[in-house]
């Protein structure tokens, strides 16, 4: 405002004296008024430029950090969980191998650059677990989840779940997840759909053979488990090649290495 | 209404009838055409494999003949139609479930005639109705490209569709009303770059075979163009594409067009639902020259007849409506409705927000989502879906709001239209 006038101002000392006093009274007025434009109805809303704000479709279910629906029941969690397992499940969604029609919707225009960018977003998240509450089950229930956790059950071919999820079940880097935090309810409706096909991996599908294995009380039971047990302090991914055991055959990809 | 579908079934059946009695099987009635020969040679041109390439996403061909998380071209989507579902054909060259043992000649009736390599009619969910303005030359490249491609054993299952539909020769009666083949005619009295523009609008872009309205017997009328309409079964709405007064697209420019069409989103609006998915497979890849064609061609789209005032019965609560918007909605799209350039869409005079029926903003409002990422807006900005925390009754506020709003003058919506179409499938 008004510098085009001040050339011919500057004629006189003193006219360049009034101009600067001038200035130096309407600069603060008029960064007032501009800073009241934007409090008014009319001015655009101001959209901060973060993946944050981009991901709005997501965080509205999930949560602006990942945290999840309490419990987990309807919207899982997201935040610290391995970004690799995260972007694998877009393009799951994507595919139609992991069936859910609001998040197919979601992710139908993603590219892979850009679930990857989410994914690592959700993934670098903190928040704090809570527990939820697990249905009241016998104990002999409470051992056989116990046992399926931490040993298998060779019997019936199925190994411990920590041979694959890592022995603190906070998962394996880059993209096993955790099981370390997950409630009751999620676990059994996740092994459930494994079962009725709304959930799938690639080749090879480890968890749909798991699934299969286990009896409808072995899911009761591991689930029991999982849910009561307190979720650990540190919630990191162990870093990879920590395994113990060895993966199952059928667990193993053909082009070396393990999948996902 | 019941009894009126009945008689149209009746007079279909007859004409099927007739048209068996009376029509030879479409082999036998055009003997051998005239066109050259295509030797093996010409078909290994990179120069035209690679035009053919082009050619294909400009036609859109991946979109329809890939199965979700398939190999491209390979086949296997089924398309619904009100009349039952027909799978697209596999593409590539394998000899026994593909187009391995093609000819060019076969490709060019099938897409030309709408004839299979057998003489069969092919259902018109495959858009040769408007393929079949495609010229030779083109048609010749892309069936180059077509060939060019690893091979993919991968047998497509059958269409199934309901009796009489379910009869290929029932299709000789239909092609009779709704398909005249025949190759574009350029307009002397227009610029080549309008011809080129309307060649790939009423041709491979086969815009018209969404963003028109089918009748009954799923047939488009040659005096309805581009004049908008509801697609069948996926229950978007593709609204009129004239600029012109009265037309969908009243008051875009040519760079609005291209735009949209190149990156998604313009300053008039965004692309969702079945045209975010044309816009990231098949519109983004055109090239500036043929994008600029299309908005050249759309610009001279006639003015449309003012609708009549809708005599809408349907009420709102408006303070409902207002409040909901304030709440949820004016943080991105702005109080006033008129969003943020280059990231929300503006709902002020938007035409998915005027569309007739109310489908676009309700399904919008229900599923939320990303505009698509293209190479010209490669992390785009959502919108949350609604589903969840919004009930039928919330949903027709905020919706018949925004259709009330600012310079927006459409109906209202009733929460029972929420109901329905909260629950049809997004595929
Ligand atoms: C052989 C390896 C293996 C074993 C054993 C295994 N899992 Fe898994 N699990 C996986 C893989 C791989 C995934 C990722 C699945 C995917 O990509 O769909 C997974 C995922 C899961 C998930 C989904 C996690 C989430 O955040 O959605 C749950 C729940 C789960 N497993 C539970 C179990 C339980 C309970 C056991 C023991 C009974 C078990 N798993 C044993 C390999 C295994
Ligand atoms: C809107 C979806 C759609 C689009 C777009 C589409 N097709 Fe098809 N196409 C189909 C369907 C469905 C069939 C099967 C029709 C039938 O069985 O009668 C088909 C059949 C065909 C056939 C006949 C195959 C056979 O085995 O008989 C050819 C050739 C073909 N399409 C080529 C193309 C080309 C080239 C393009 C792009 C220029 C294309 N299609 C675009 C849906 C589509
Ligand atoms: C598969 C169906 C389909 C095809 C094919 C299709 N469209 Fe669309 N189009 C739609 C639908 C549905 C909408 C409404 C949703 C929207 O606005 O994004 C739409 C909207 C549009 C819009 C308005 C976008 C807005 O923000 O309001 C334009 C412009 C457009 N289409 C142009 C075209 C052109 C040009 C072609 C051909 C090259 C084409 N469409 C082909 C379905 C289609
Ligand atoms: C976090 C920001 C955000 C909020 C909140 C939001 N929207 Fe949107 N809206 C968007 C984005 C981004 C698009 C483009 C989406 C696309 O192209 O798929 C959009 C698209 C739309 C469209 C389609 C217009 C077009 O041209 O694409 C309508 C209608 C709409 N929003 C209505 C609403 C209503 C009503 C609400 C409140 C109930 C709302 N929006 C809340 C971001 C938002």
């Amino acid at each position: 405002m008004n510098w085009f006038v001040l050339p011919h101002l500057a004629w006189s000392g003193l006219a360049s004296r009034a101009a600067i006093a001038l200035l130096v009274v309407c600069a603060p007025l008029a960064a007032a008024r501009a800073a009241d434009a934007v409090s008014t109805a009319d001015a655009p809303p101001q959209v901060p430029d973060t993946i944050q704000q981009r991901v709005k479709a997501c965080s509205t279910c999930h949560g602006v950090h990942g945290e999840g629906s309490p419990g987990d029941g309807v919207f899982p969690r997201l935040a610290g969980k391995p970004a690799a397992y995260l972007a694998q499940q877009l393009a799951y969604f994507q595919h139609g191998l992991r069936k859910y029609a609001p998040m197919e919707y979601t992710v139908r225009q993603l590219s892979p650059a850009y679930m990857e960018e989410i994914a690592a977003y959700f993934s670098a998240q903190e928040a704090p677990y809570h527990q939820s509450p697990v249905p009241s089950v016998s104990a002999a229930v409470m051992e056989r989840g116990k046992q399926l956790v931490e040993r298998g059950d060779s019997t019936r071919g199925i190994p411990s779940c920590v041979s694959c999820h890592g022995e603190r079940l906070t998962g394996v880097e880059p993209a096993m997840p955790g099981l370390a935090g997950l409630s009751y309810d999620y676990v059994s409706a996740q092994i459930g759909s494994w079962r009725t096909h709304t959930r799938a991996a690639k080749s090879p599908d480890c968890m749909a053979i798991v699934a299969n294995r286990l009896r409808d009380s072995d899911i009761t039971a591991v689930a029991a488990w999982l849910g009561s047990l307190p979720p650990p302090t540190d919630m990191h991914a162990q870093p990879a090649g920590v395994e113990k055991q060895v993966l199952p055959g059928w667990c193993v990809a053909s082009d070396a290495g393990v999948t996902p | 209404m019941k009894r009126w579908i009945a008689g149209l079934l009746v007079v279909v059946l007859v004409l099927a009838a007739l048209a068996w009695m009376f029509f030879p099987s479409p082999r036998e009635r055009s003997p051998q055409s005239a066109l050259p020969q295509v030797n093996a040679a010409t078909l290994r041109d990179p120069a035209l494999i690679a035009r053919g390439e082009y050619l294909a996403a400009v036609g859109d061909c991946a979109a329809c003949h890939t199965r979700k998380g398939g190999v491209r071209y390979a086949g296997g989507r089924s398309l619904a139609t009100p009349f039952g579902n027909v799978p697209a054909s596999n593409l590539t060259p394998d000899p026994d479930t593909g187009l391995g043992r093609w000819s060019f000649e076969d490709f060019w009736r099938a897409l030309h005639l709408g004839e299979g390599r057998h003489g069969e009619l092919l259902y018109p969910v495959f858009s040769y109705t408007s393929f079949t303005k495609v010229t030779h030359d083109d048609a010749l490249a892309i069936f180059a490209y077509l060939q060019s491609l690893p091979p993919v054993r991968q047998a497509s299952e059958q269409p199934s569709l309901r009796f009489p539909y379910s009869l290929r020769r029932s299709l000789a009666a239909w092609r009779a009303l709704y398909f005249k083949p025949g190759v574009y005619q350029p307009d002397p009295a227009q610029s080549e770059q309008w011809n080129r523009g309307a060649y790939l609008v009423q041709g491979l872009g086969h815009c018209n075979e969404c963003h028109a309205t089918r009748d009954a017997l799923g047939g488009l009328s040659p005096d309805h163009t581009l004049t908008g309409g509801q697609i069948p079964e996926q229950n978007w709405y593709a609204p009129d594409l004239s600029v012109n007064q009265g037309g969908g697209l009243e008051g875009w420019n040519k760079g609005d067009i291209v735009d949209l069409l190149k990156t998604g989103q313009s300053t008039k609006g965004a692309a969702f639902g079945p045209m975010a998915d044309v816009v990231r497979k098949s519109t983004q890849h055109m090239t500036d020259t043929d994008l600029d064609a299309i908005a050249t061609y759309l610009q001279s789209l006639p003015a449309r007849p003012a609708a009549q005032a809708p005599v809408s019965r349907v009420t709102f609560d408006r303070k409902k409506g207002a409040k909901l918007y304030a709440d949820r909605c004016a943080d991105c799209h702005g109080a006033d409705g008129r969003g943020v350039a280059g990231i929300y869409p503006p709902l002020d005079g938007n035409t998915s927000i005027n569309e007739p029926t109310g489908i676009n903003a309700i399904r919008t409002v229900l599923l939320g989502g990303f505009a698509p990422v293209t190479a010209g807006n490669p992390r785009p900005y959502s919108m949350p879906p609604y589903a969840q925390e919004l009930n039928d009754e919330d949903v027709a506020a905020v919706v018949s709001y925004i259709r009330q709003s600012w310079s927006n003058k459409a109906p209202a919506v009733r929460p029972s239209d929420v109901s329905v179409y909260r629950h049809t499938p997004i595929d």
